[in-house]
């Protein structure tokens, strides 16, 4: 009797066959829409701060440099990845990559950061993205360029409060610390 | 290099201790899905223990909270050392959303050394045996800081404009 309970018991477990998988040897697929640590596109990105905003755990920082120079730094080590970067990013500059892998011992791997170059208006020396649609717009941009020798006499002296030190502080950018 | 050593040092199966202090159970449920069958850590020999005397391995969970921490610490010095730290979940890595409540220590690391960090809000069962994978050092670590510029700042350009209005004093005149 007690025979036949056990080749049940060796049926019922043949059927579905081997079930663990074996993971760190072989990769296992995330499912669709998963959302893992998130990737700032550099390209796209044109410095709105709508991520910082957004950010439910203030993972991301925004600092001005100068006039023209913003500093972001993404502090992965508190992040959720609840995605809402990725919603609110105007220029969808952000995406949630699948990469979950990301057991580390030091916090800084974590982290990213960004410099980016904001140009600003001839007029108001307010920041604003590179035209690319309006091609008057492009027109003028073309006299921005700063390595553009001829033209520098027009660009406005927007960046006269560029301090090197702090250029020099900001280049560890620190974490916030609690005291 | 520390997966060096932990590989020297632990090389019997690890006894893993499962601390929770102060998470919201998500990520316990993660470790208990990883000694599940599906996933089935024990094949490294990882085995849940109910007491830090007889653990390795501290799991902890949570961003420490005000009235864990003590309890944390102590649980801590009860492991018999050689002694691994994992802190797993973003609440135990850098403390989460709550990283700078007032009753929130902010992170594992401020109340003991932690020697790996598994972020993820939870983390995925497969991070957690990644985790573990990592200091067993049978695979390799996958992240980096990433630092990037989308223009190099043109420092010089502030003395060259320096220079190019002294070089063309005339225009100020030219003015008025």
């Amino acid at each position: 009797m007690w025979l036949i309970s056990k080749i049940k018991q060796v049926l019922l477990v043949a059927k579905p066959g081997v079930v663990t998988l074996s993971y760190p040897f072989a990769p296992h697929p995330v499912p669709k829409d998963y959302r893992g640590q998130p990737y700032w596109d550099h390209h796209k990105c044109i410095g709105c701060g709508g991520c910082a905003a957004h950010c439910p755990a203030r993972t991301i920082m925004i600092r001005d440099v100068c006039q023209e120079l913003r500093v972001m730094m993404y502090d992965g080590s508190r992040c959720t990845y609840c995605g809402r970067c990725a919603d609110v990013c105007p220029e969808d500059a952000i995406t949630m990559t699948p990469l979950y892998e990301m057991a580390t011992g030091d916090k800084n791997d974590l982290s990213e950061t960004m410099e980016l170059f904001m140009a600003t208006c001839h007029r108001c020396g307010r920041c604003y993205d590179h035209e690319t649609g309006n091609s008057i717009d492009k027109m003028r941009n073309i006299g921005y360029r700063y390595d553009s020798i001829e033209m520098r006499a027009v660009i406005p002296k927007t960046t006269e409060q560029l301090d090197l030190n702090v250029l020099k502080e900001t280049e560890n950018f620190k974490r916030p610390e609690k005291k | 290099m520390l997966s060096n050593i932990s590989k020297k040092v632990f090389t019997k199966s690890l006894w893993v201790y499962h601390c929770n202090s102060g998470a919201c159970n998500g990520c316990d449920i993660e470790i208990l899905n990883v000694l599940t069958p599906y996933y089935d850590v024990e094949r490294f020999g990882i085995k849940l223990v109910a007491s830090p005397r007889h653990a390795d391995v501290m799991l902890i969970s949570g961003g420490v909270t005000r009235p864990t921490l003590p309890i944390v610490k102590k649980a801590y010095d009860a492991m018999p050392n050689p002694k691994l730290v994992f802190g797993i979940g973003s609440c135990a890595t850098g403390g989460g959303c709550w990283f700078d409540c007032y009753n929130v220590t902010g992170g594992a690391e401020k109340a003991v050394p932690v020697n790996y960090f598994v972020p993820g809000c939870p983390p995925r069962p497969e991070a957690i045996i990644y985790a573990v994978a990592l200091a067993l050092g049978l695979v390799d670590k996958n992240v980096a800081p990433v630092d990037v510029k989308q223009m190099e700042l043109p420092i010089d350009m502030y003395e060259r404009n320096k220079a190019w209005e002294e070089r063309n004093a005339i225009y100020e005149l030219l003015k008025d």
